[in-house]
C-alpha cells in the first residue's frame, strides 16, 4: 500500500471540494483491497461515511430513491425493496457475505472493479508484470492467453475480456435504474444502461463518471404493475462466490403471453448485461419453454468464448431459461 | 461444556471430552507463533521472484537500504550463518532443502529472492517493494500433463505376473485419473519469531514437529542441538504443510543473529501458494483384470507425481493398492516428474487420498462394466490378509464398514441406472469409496509429575495442531489417577521437553498413549512406595501393592470404606472422602514432586507388531442432488464409517473426521491450484479464487466409528485418525455424480463444465 492522505467529509460540498486527485471511500470493501494490491494508489481518500446519503425514500411518482451510502444489507432487507423489487433484494443477498454486505454501499457496489486475477496482480501493467490494458493502456491483456475461466463472453474486445462482477447491478439494469451524480460541474443523471462502459479500446475507462463526481443516489422507477421479478445466480459453490452466470428478469404475463419483459445477465458480460435481444425474442410471445429457449439463444448469439470459459454460454442459457420460467410462473 | 458431567476415571477414555485448551482459543489467549512479541523486535518481509525459471541478473537494494527503519537487506551473497541440510544424509526432515538465497537461480515462481528487515512491518513492506530485481527469464515448465516422464520408473509391490494376467483376463479395465495441485491453506499462516541470545536460538514456530524442527535447524544454523529451542504451543492447523521447516525459519534466525535482535517473519496468503508446499499433481493409470463374475485377477497402478526442481517428493499413490483387495497379480510403478513449482509437502492423507481416488474410482467403473453392484464387487474382493506384505491384518473390519454405511445411506434402494433416482424434482446419485491409512506406533517419551499443590503436570515435546492432543494427555492421566481434568497441566510444543512425536501420519495419539500411561503409572508407583515407607503415614507398613490411587487419593485396595487413621494433616483434607490426597503424601515426605518418565517403543521394533499388517479402514457413501436445468450439483449426504481402532476422545475424533470429509468435499468439487503457463505463478493464490467449501456447501454428515480396539498397536487399542477421513471421499462423490448425471469425472475437481456434458436433462 502507498501512503495517502485521509479526509473525512462532513457534507457533500466538502466532499466535492476535496475530490481532486482523490478517491471517495464508502464501505472500503473494494477500495482497500485494491490499495493493498497496488491496483489503486490514490493520493487522498475522502471518507464519505458522514454524508446524509443513507436513506431509502419513496418518490412522489411511486419510484424509490436509494442513497449512495445505503448499505447493501439495509437495501436488501428493506420492506419496500422486498415487496416491490424482489429481484434487487435477491441479487444483493446472493452477493459476497453478510459481513461484506453490512459494509458495502450502493455507490461502492456500482463501482466495484473486475475480479480478473491478472488485473489484481500487484505488478500487472508494469514492465515485467502481466499485461493488463485496464491497469496500463497498451500493456496488453494477459487473460486472453491465460487462465480465463471466470472471464466474460459478452461485450469483450481484443483489449479486455474482464467480467463485471456485481450482482446488484444486474438487477438494477433490469429495473432501469437512474444514477444521480453531483460534481464540480453540478448535478446530472445517468441512465443505468449508459453508466458502465464496454471495454472497446479503452478498458481503463469503466464508467461515465467524470473526475471528482460523486454518486448521490440511485432512483428506481415505479414498479411495473402486475410484474414479477427474480434473480438467479449460478456459481461454483453455494455461497460467497461470484457468478459464473446470473440472470435478472422482470416480467408481466397476460393471458399466457409476455406483455412486459426486462432481462439482464451477470457473470458473462464486461458490464451488467441488459439483453435487448432476449427481450425482443420474448415480447408478445407465449410464456413457455420454447420462447424461453429462443430468448436464451438470442441473448447469447453474439457470445465470444475463450479457452476456458466456453461453458458459460450454455450455463447462461440455462440460467436465463430457469429465471424466465420462475418470473412468468402463474401460482 | 462442564467437565463434571463426564464419566469418571477410566470411563473418560472413549467419550467426548471437551478440549482442555478450548477456552484459551475461544478467548484469544492462546498464543500462536507470530503472536510472540519482544521489546526491540524487528520485522522481516520476503521478496518473491516474479519469474518461474531463470537467473537473477541483478538485485538493486540501494533505495530500500536508505528507507526509514530498514536494518538489513538479505539476498544471494548476503545471508549469514545458514548452512545446507542434506535430506537423506542427516537426521530429520526438511521441506525445501535449498538454503534461502544460496544461488542466483530461480526454480519456481514466488521463490524468495530477498528479504528486508526493518523496525516496523510497514517499513519492511515498503522497503521490500522498493527492491529492484532483474532477471534473465526462461519459460518455466508447469505443464499439467505429466506423460513426458522419461526417467526410470520405480517398481514396487510386484506379485504374480500382472501383465500376463491382464492380457488373459475375461474382463479388463484401463483408465487414467488425475488429481490437481492442492494447497493446504491452514487458517494460521506460516511464520517464525527468532530470538538469538549470543549462544542460543529460540524459535517460535508453527510446526507440526518441534523435535524435528530443532534437529534440522541446528544443522541449518550451524549450532549444537542443545543451542536451539523450538516452541510451538498452538498451531492453527497444518494439514501436513507444517511438518518440516521452510525457508522463512532460516531467514528469521539468520537475521536475528546478524542483528542481535528478535526477528519476526510471516508468510502471507499469496506466498502460502508457492512457498510452503502443496499436494503435488498426480496422474494415475489403473488397469484391472477380472473374471466375469467379478473376481479381481490383476491390478496395475502406474502413476506419475509432480515435484519441484530440487526436492525429491513422491506422493505415494500406490500405498493402499497392494492390500485393499485380494488379487494374485499386482504391480505399482512410480515416476517423479519435475516442474518449476515449489517443493511439495505431505497433505492430509498423502498418497492415500489421490491414490484411492484412482483405485476406488476404477473399482466403481469396473462394477459398472460388470453390471455388478459396486458394493458387491468390494465384498467379493475383500482381502483376508495383507497380500502385499503377506501378513495377517492386526484388525480389519472393512466389510463391516461397507455394510454399516450401506445400511445407513439406504444403499438397498439404489437403482443402478444413470439418472434413475429422483426426489423433490431433483435427480439423486449415490456413490461409494473406501478408505485406508497405515497405523504404527512411533517413539515417544513423556514425563508425569505429581506436584505438592495437588496438580499433575505432563510434559512431552509433541504438539497439538488443533486435533485435541492436549486433551488426550489429560484423559490418560485422569484415567490412571482420577485427578480431575482441571488439575492436570499439559505442557507440549517445546523442544526442551522430553522428545515426542511429530504430529503427522495420524500417529501422534497412538504414540503418546503408552508413554503417558507408563509415566503416570511409574509416578504413582513411586508415590505408593513413599506412602508406605514414611513412618508417620497412615499407610505405614502396608505393602505398596495393596494401595491404589483413585480420585487423586491414595487408598487401600479393595477397601470400599478405607479407614483414614487420624493423622492430622493439612486442612485440604476432605474428611468425607476416602484415602489421602496424593499431595498430602508429598508434603508429609517433604517432596517437591514425584516425576517419572515413560517411553513408547516403536511398533517397527516390536517383534509382535512386525508380524502384522497395521492399518485403519473406512468408507464413505455419498449422495448428490442434481438439477440438470441449471447444472446445479450439491452433495446432500455423506455417511462415513471408520474402523480406526478404539477412539480415545469421541468429540475430537468426530471433529477430525468431519473436517476431513469436508476437505474431501473441497478436493472433489472445488480445489485446484492453477499455474499460469507463461510465468508458472499459482494464479489463483488467494481465498477468493482458490475456493474451498463454505458452510452452505456442507451436506448432511454422518460419522460412525466401529470402535474395535487394535491391541497390536498399543494397550488402548487406539490407532490414529487424522488423515483417513479424507481418503475415499472423492471417489464416492464422483461415483454419485456419475450415477446422477452420467458424467465420469476422472480429473478432479468436478466442475460445472464437466456436468454440462450430462445427457440427463430433466429431473
Ligand atoms: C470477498 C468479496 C466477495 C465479494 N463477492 C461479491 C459478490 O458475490 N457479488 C457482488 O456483487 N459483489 C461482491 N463483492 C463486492 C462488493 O459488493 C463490493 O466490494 C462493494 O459493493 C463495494 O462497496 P463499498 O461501499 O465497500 O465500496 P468502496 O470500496 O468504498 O468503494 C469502491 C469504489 O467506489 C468508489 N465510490 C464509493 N462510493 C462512491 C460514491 N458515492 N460516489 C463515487 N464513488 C464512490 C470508491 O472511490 C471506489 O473506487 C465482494 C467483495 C469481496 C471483498
Ligand atoms: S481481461 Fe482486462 S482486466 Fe484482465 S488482464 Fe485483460 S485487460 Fe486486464
Amino acid at each position: 500500500m502507498e501512503t495517502f492522505n485521509y479526509v473525512k467529509a462532513p457534507n457533500v460540498e466538502k466532499a466535492l471540494a476535496s475530490a481532486e486527485q482523490a478517491k471517495f471511500i464508502a464501505g472500503g470493501t473494494t477500495l482497500v483491497d485494491l490499495m493493498k494490491l497496488h491496483v489503486e494508489t490514490p493520493k487522498t481518500l475522502v471518507d464519505i461515511n458522514l454524508l446524509p446519503l443513507e436513506k431509502i425514500e419513496k418518490l412522489p411518482d411511486g419510484g424509490l430513491r436509494i442513497g449512495a451510502m445505503v448499505r447493501n444489507s439495509d437495501l436488501a432487507w428493506s420492506d419496500e425493496v422486498k415487496k416491490s423489487y424482489p429481484v434487487l433484494s435477491e441479487a444483493l443477498l446472493s452477493g459476497a457475505s453478510p459481513q461484506l454486505r453490512n459494509m458495502a454501499t450502493t455507490g461502492g457496489n456500482l463501482l466495484q472493479r473486475t475480479r480478473c486475477m491478472y488485473f489484481r496482480e500487484p505488478n500487472a501493467g508494469t514492465p515485467g508484470g502481466y499485461g493488463c490494458n485496464k491497469r496500463t493502456p497498451g500493456s496488453g491483456c494477459a487473460a486472453l492467453d491465460g487462465f480465463n475461466r471466470m472471464h466474460a463472453v459478452l461485450g469483450t474486445s481484443d483489449k479486455c475480456i474482464a467480467t463485471h462482477p456485481s450482482d446488484m447491478c444486474v438487477a438494477m439494469a433490469a429495473l432501469e435504474a437512474v444514477i444521480h451524480v453531483e460534481g464540480p460541474k453540478g448535478k446530472r443523471t445517468i441512465p443505468f444502461a449508459d453508466f458502465h462502459k464496454l471495454p472497446g479500446d479503452t478498458p481503463h475507462i469503466e464508467n461515465a463518471l467524470e473526475p471528482g463526481e460523486l454518486i448521490t443516489h440511485v432512483d428506481l422507477p415505479k414498479p411495473v404493475e402486475g410484474a414479477k421479478s427474480t434473480y438467479l445466480k449460478l456459481r461454483d459453490r453455494a455461497s460467497y462466490e461470484f457468478a459464473l452466470a446470473s440472470a435478472a428478469v422482470v416480467a408481466r404475463v397476460e393471458g399466457g403471453h409476455i406483455r412486459y419483459i426486462r432481462v439482464a445477465m451477470g457473470g458473462v458480460g464486461t458490464k451488467p448485461w441488459r439483453s435487448h435481444e432476449a427481450e425482443a425474442a420474448l415480447m408478445g410471445k407465449p410464456a413457455n419453454q420454447a420462447s424461453f429457449k429462443a430468448a436464451a439463444l438470442a441473448a447469447l448469439a453474439k457470445s465470444k468464448p475463450h479457452k476456458d470459459n466456453a461453458f458459460k454460454v450454455e450455463l447462461a442459457k440455462r440460467c436465463l431459461v430457469r429465471s424466465l420460467k420462475t418470473a412468468t410462473a402463474t401460482a | 461444556m462442564a467437565t463434571d458431567s463426564l464419566p469418571h476415571a477410566s470411563g473418560i477414555i472413549g467419550v467426548a471430552v471437551p478440549r482442555i485448551d478450548g477456552s484459551l482459543k475461544t478467548t484469544g489467549t492462546a498464543r500462536y507463533a507470530v503472536d510472540h512479541n519482544f521489546p526491540n523486535i524487528a520485522h522481516a518481509v520476503a521478496v518473491q521472484a516474479t519469474i518461474g525459471k531463470g537467473r537473477i541478473r541483478s538485485i538493486d537494494a540501494s533505495a530500500a537500504e536508505k528507507m526509514p527503519g530498514v536494518l538489513l537487506v538479505m539476498h544471494h551473497g548476503k545471508i549469514d550463518n545458514v548452512y545446507r541440510f542434506y535430506p537423506h544424509e542427516s537426521d530429520g526432515t526438511i521441506s525445501e532443502a535449498r538454503p534461502p538465497f544460496s544461488d542466483d537461480k530461480v526454480y519456481y515462481w514466488g521463490q524468495f529472492v530477498a528479504a528486508v528487515v526493518a523496525e516496523t512491518l510497514e517499513q519492511a513492506k515498503a522497503a521490500a517493494s522498493a527492491i529492484k530485481v532483474e532477471y534473465d527469464a526462461e519459460t518455466p515448465d508447469v505443464n499439467p500433463d505429466l506423460s513426458d516422464f522419461d526417467g526410470e520408473k520405480q517398481e514396487s509391490w510386484k506379485r504374480g505376473d500382472p501383465d500376463k494376467a491382464l492380457a488373459s483376463s475375461p474382463v479388463t479395465f484401463d483408465q487414467t485419473y488425475v488429481t490437481p495441485v492442492e494447497t493446504h491453506n491452514p487458517m494460521e499462516l506460516h511464520g517464525t519469531v527468532a530470538v538469538w541470545d549470543g549462544d542460543n536460538y529460540t524459535l517460535y514456530e508453527c510446526t507440526q514437529g518441534v523435535v524435528n524442527h530443532r534437529v534440522v535447524m541446528s544443522q541449518v544454523l550451524g549450532v549444537p542441538r542443545e543451542n536451539v529451542r523450538v516452541i510451538s504451543r498452538f498451531i492453527g492447523s497444518g494439514f501436513g504443510g507444517k511438518l518440516f521447516p521452510w525457508p522463512q525459519s532460516s531467514i528469521a534466525a539468520s537475521a536475528a543473529r546478524t542483528l542481535n535482535r528478535p526477528v519476526k517473519i510471516s508468510v502471507d496468503r499469496r506466498m502460502m501458494f508457492s512457498n510452503t508446499g502443496h499436494r503435488p499433481r498426480t496422474q494415475q493409470r489403473i488397469r484391472l483384470g477380472a473374471t466375469q463374475d467379478g473376481k479381481l485377477t490383476a491390478i496395475r497402478h502406474d502413476f506419475f507425481t509432480q515435484t519441484s526442481q530440487l526436492d525429491d517428493f513422491v506422493e505415494h499413490c500406490g500405498e493402499q493398492t497392494p492390500f485393499l483387495y485380494s488379487t494374485p497379480n499386482l504391480v505399482v510403478t512410480t515416476g517423479m516428474v519435475r516442474r518449476n513449482v515449489g517443493a511439495p509437502a505431505p497433505m492430509r492423507g498423502p498418497g492415500a487420498v489421490p491414490g484411492l481416488f484412482a483405485l476406488e474410482s476404477a473399482m466403481n467403473e469396473l462394477a459398472e462394466k460388470l453390471k455388478m453392484d459396486p458394493l458387491e464387487l468390494r465384498l467379493k474382493n475383500d482381502a483376508e490378509r495383507d497380500e502385499g506384505k503377506n501378513l495377517p491384518f492386526s484388525s480389519r473390519h472393512l466389510k463391516e464398514c461397507w455394510t454399516t454405511g450401506a445400511e445407513k445411506i439406504g444403499w438397498k434402494s439404489r437403482t443402478p441406472g444413470v439418472g434413475s433416482m429422483r426426489r423433490n424434482g431433483k435427480i439423486v446419485g449415490l456413490g461409494l469409496g473406501s478408505a485406508s491409512w497405515s497405523a504404527a506406533r512411533i517413539p515417544c517419551t513423556a514425563s508425569v509429575e505429581l506436584c505438592p499443590n495437588g496438580r499433575v503436570c505432563v510434559r512431552c515435546a509433541t504438539q497439538d495442531i488443533g486435533t485435541g492432543t492436549y486433551t488426550i494427555f489429560a484423559q490418560v492421566v485422569h484415567a490412571a489417577t482420577g485427578v480431575p481434568l482441571d488439575r492436570i497441566d499439559v505442557f507440549l510444543g517445546d523442544s526442551s521437553l522430553p522428545d515426542g512425536p511429530t504430529s503427522g501420519g495420524s500417529m501422534a495419539t497412538s504414540a503418546v498413549l503408552p508413554a503417558t500411561t507408563t509415566a503416570t503409572n511409574s509416578a504413582v508407583t513411586r508415590l505408593l512406595h513413599i506412602a508406605t515407607s514414611l513412618p508417620d503415614s497412615p499407610f505405614h507398613g502396608i505393602k505398596p501393592e495393596n494401595l491404589a490411587i483413585a480420585n487423586g487419593r491414595v487408598m487401600q485396595k479393595n477397601d470400599q470404606q478405607p479407614k483414614v487413621v487420624g493423622v492430622s494433616m493439612s486442612s485440604s483434607r476432605d474428611l468425607t472422602a476416602n484415602g489421602v490426597p496424593f499431595e498430602e503424601v508429598l508434603k508429609m515426605a517433604n517432596l517437591s514432586g514425584i516425576t517419572a518418565t515413560g517411553k513408547t517403543a516403536p511398533s517397527f521394533e516390536d517383534p509382535k507388531a512386525k508380524q502384522y499388517s497395521l492399518h485403519s479402514y473406512g468408507c464413505h457413501f455419498a449422495e448428490v442432488e442434481w438439477e440438470p436445468e441449471i447444472a446445479r450439483l450439491r452433495v446432500s449426504r455423506v455417511v462415513s464409517v471408520f474402523d480406526c481402532g478404539r477412539i480415545i476422545n469421541k468429540g475430537a475424533g468426530t471433529n477430525q473426521m468431519l473436517g476431513a470429509v469436508i476437505m474431501g468435499l473441497g478436493m472433489s468439487l472445488f480445489e485446484e491450484t492453477v499455474h499460469d503457463h507463461r510465468t508458472g505463478q499459482p494464479i489463483n493464490n488467494n481465498f477468493a479464487d482458490y475456493i474451498v467449501p463454505t458452510m452452505a456447501d456442507l451436506p448432511d454428515l454422518d460419522i460412525t466409528f466401529l470402535d474395535y480396539p487394535d491391541y497390536i498397536v498399543n494397550e488402548y487399542g487406539a490407532r490414529g485418525i487424522g488423515e483417513i477421513g479424507m481418503a475415499g471421499v472423492a471417489p464416492a462423490i464422483t461415483d454419485a455424480v456419475y450415477h446422477a448425471t452420467g458424467v465420469r469425472v476422472r480429473e478432479l475437481p468436478v466442475r460445472i463444465e464437466d456436468l454440462l456434458k450430462s445427457t440427463v436433462h430433466e429431473a
